[in-house]
């Protein structure tokens, strides 16, 4: 027998489509990929490390438990770096060559931004799980973090009564600390305050000196801050340097979301107040037996979970997966269906619902301080709506709606 | 009346800062017309031995201050050896070298510690002015910087060892033909002005936080003052950091950070095309 070329390229081509065929053949026991795109490098890493550790536990505690449908849980974690083109990257990447049953996924807004589209249109389920400005309204984004009107409405309303009606607000410079700082205006006025000054710094800003002054020749009673990242680290540092520490009292929106409290100093972090959907101090039973797996688990490598990033990373998982139980498949809108029929869970954080209204979470705020590299928990507030969302957006109602609704306030 | 005050002290530091920053660049450019795009780099290990050393246990200022210099002054002695001695005289390559030397450190230290923001808390508390607050280690910034120029002044003016530098900068050929080694005294500049950015890495660590890439917020900022500056290596520095340094934290005091970043490159821009060869080149011509 003779080989041309033809067949044999033929049976080349045959060999090495195998496996991708067969693969197909037998889907019904492969496992069900779920992709993970987190910052674990890079100036947002300080976020990112402890949100990756908890969805590895969640997805590793589900595998134990047999997986889901019968089918075990492949997770594929990818780092963009802090870099959102790698984040756009690694999305579609996710959508068409892992065929992702879920993506969790995006830290800041502006990576949630950039993903979000791009799983709109490779139509693949994503979760967002962090605390963010609010107002994202699309059906195929699950946002399970808080967002203004549960937690910062919690801060503001605290820092009125405690400390003063004048606050001078820092912000990081993109769509969250533009749109948050519109928030703290919003609810410091229904309170009966005002917001003396709005400043933004851009991510890699770390000198603040300048700002410090003109914050002293403004002498408001209370800072703000929704500051992000490792780099504007350095102004709670310059701040206790100024000694202005024990002067000026500050409360943020974003202090402790990371490992923030674990950094600073005690000098620099202690007083600082914040409210989130989570924080590891929480002292409830379901906390603590977590946080005993978790750590037997990860033994001495086990991250400070701070706020709510890394939890609502583990909480957002468990709703998919009982999502995708009630489904009873991963196939796409049967399981969105199924989450927006108001799946819950009743996890460390407490019970979070979520609002098929928004597809958004109600869930339990807590009002915090920093106290030496950790934080005590000072209030805390059962089954919070997200009412910011709410307020503008009907996914029953407008089941096309795809925007992010921006509140309008005067600065 | 304090505010002013207080003002100016944050202008100050922003003008020490920028010529700590700028001056180990300004050694290995204005003496050996080498353009050292590492720079930004030595900055970086500077700040890394810091933060090391701070960990390991020693005294924060035996930390910045001695282990900083020597440990950079160290690798830029072993960097000339290696990669600067061969290229003396050819201006692109040395640029390109010292580019691919930059990318190198960056990636080691990114492989060695991570790429995440680690940094140390500013010693030394702080001071009232009037009914203001700043910090103490601003103003010892601005002393450090006082220092650090005077210190160069009086090597490069007072000393054997100025003298012949100078003199082999200025005629390499007839300081060989006097007895001197051009190569020794390059590699001795070469390491000096390592040591110099070494130090000033350690010095603004505690301010800007400890990342690999942090060189790369520098690395612009000190070449445009070290330009602007002209030829005169110490009059120039001093003249471009005064001007600039008041001028970015003047315009980020009255605007935003963004705008006062902008405004600061404007300057240089239009300086640059009024006067070419920098401040130096129309005035204190005959400085230093």
């Amino acid at each position: 027998m003779t080989v041309r070329r033809r067949t044999a390229l033929t049976g080349l081509g045959a060999t090495l489509a195998a496996p991708f065929i067969m693969r197909h053949a037998a889907l019904g026991a492969d496992p069900i990929v779920v992709v993970g795109i987190h910052d674990a490098s890079g100036g947002l890493d300080i976020y990112g490390k402890p949100m990756i550790a908890c969805l590895d536990f969640a997805v590793d505690e589900c595998n134990e438990a047999g997986g889901l449908l019968g089918r075990p849980i492949k997770l594929i974690n990818y780092d963009p770096q802090s870099n959102i083109q790698l984040y756009t990257q690694f999305a579609t990447e996710a959508a068409t060559r892992d065929r992702a049953a879920v993506v969790h996924g995006g830290i800041t807004s502006a990576s949630r931004e950039a993903i979000r589209p791009i799983l709109d249109r490779y139509r693949t389920l994503y979760f967002y799980n962090t605390q963010y400005e609010g107002g994202v309204c699309d059906r195929n984004c699950f946002c399970t973090g808080s967002t203004p009107a549960q937690n910062v409405n919690k801060v503001v309303p605290y820092v009125l009564k405690n400390w003063g009606k004048k606050i001078y607000v820092l912000a990081a410079d993109y769509n969250y600390g533009q749109i948050t700082s519109k928030w703290v205006v919003k609810y410091a006025r229904d309170g009966g305050g005002d917001v003396v000054a709005v400043d933004f710094f851009p991510l890699n800003v770390t000198d603040f000196g300048p700002a410090i002054q003109k914050i002293q020749a403004a002498k408001p009673d209370v800072i703000m801050s929704a500051l992000v990242g490792g780099a504007h680290i350095s102004f709670y540092r310059q701040w206790a340097a100024a000694g202005m520490k024990n002067r000026i009292p500050m409360a943020s929106t974003t202090f402790g979301v990371g490992d923030e409290s674990l950094v600073l100093s005690p000098e620099e972090g202690n007083g600082i107040v914040a409210a989130f959907s989570y924080f590891q101090e929480v002292d409830t039973p379901a906390n603590k037996a977590f946080l005993e797996k978790f750590h037997a688990k990860m033994g001495p490598n086990a991250p400070y979970l701070g706020g709510e990033l890394a939890m609502r990373t583990y909480v957002g998982f468990n709703l998919w997966a009982e999502g995708v139980r009630k489904a009873k498949t991963i196939e796409r809108m049967q399981v969105i269906e199924a989450l927006e029929s108001g799946i819950t869970n009743d996890g460390p954080p407490g019970k979070t619902v979520i609002d098929g209204q928004t597809n958004h979470c109600s869930l339990n705020v807590y009002l915090a301080v920093c106290q030496d590299h950790g934080f005590k928990v000072l209030q805390s507030f059962a089954d919070q709506p997200p009412s910011d969302t709410q307020s503008v957006c009907n996914l029953i109602k407008y089941p096309n709606t795809n925007k992010q609704f921006v509140i309008d306030v005067k600065l | 009346m304090d505010l002013a005050f207080a003002v100016f002290l944050q202008v100050a530091t922003g003008v020490a800062t920028l010529l700590i920053i700028s001056l180990g660049l300004a050694v290995i450019f204005g003496m050996m017309r080498v353009i050292n795009l590492a720079h930004g780099e030595f900055l970086m290990l500077g700040a890394y031995s810091a933060i090391i050393s701070v960990r390991a246990g020693l005294n924060i200022w035996l930390a910045m201050l001695v282990v900083a210099p020597i440990v950079v002054g160290a690798i830029g002695a072993a960097v000339e050896r290696v990669l600067i001695r061969g290229l003396y005289g050819r201006v692109l390559d040395t640029m390109l070298a010292t580019w691919g030397l930059s990318l190198a450190l960056i990636g080691i230290v990114t492989m060695i510690f991570g790429d995440s923001v680690s940094g140390f808390s500013a010693p030394l508390g702080s001071i009232a002015i009037g009914g203001y607050r700043s910090s103490s280690y601003g103003l010892f910034l601005i002393g450090a910087a006082i220092v650090l120029l005077c210190g160069t002044w009086a090597v490069l003016r007072l000393t054997p060892a100025g003298l012949i530098a100078r003199g082999t900068m200025q005629n390499a050929e007839m300081a060989a033909a006097l007895g001197v080694s051009p190569g020794r005294v390059y590699a001795a500049t070469f390491t000096a002005g390592a040591a110099i950015s070494g130090l000033a890495g350690a010095l603004i660590a505690p301010f800007s936080g400890v990342v690999p890439t942090m060189g790369t917020l520098y690395i612009a900022r000190a070449f445009i003052t070290v330009l602007t500056g002209g030829a005169a290596m110490l009059a120039g520095t001093l003249s471009a950091s005064a001007l600039l340094g008041s001028v970015s934290t003047l315009g980020t005091y009255f605007t935003t950070p963004v705008l006062g970043e902008v405004i600061m490159l404007v300057v240089a821009v239009l300086l640059l095309r009024l006067l070419p060869q920098g401040i130096t080149g129309r005035f204190f011509r005959r400085a230093l």
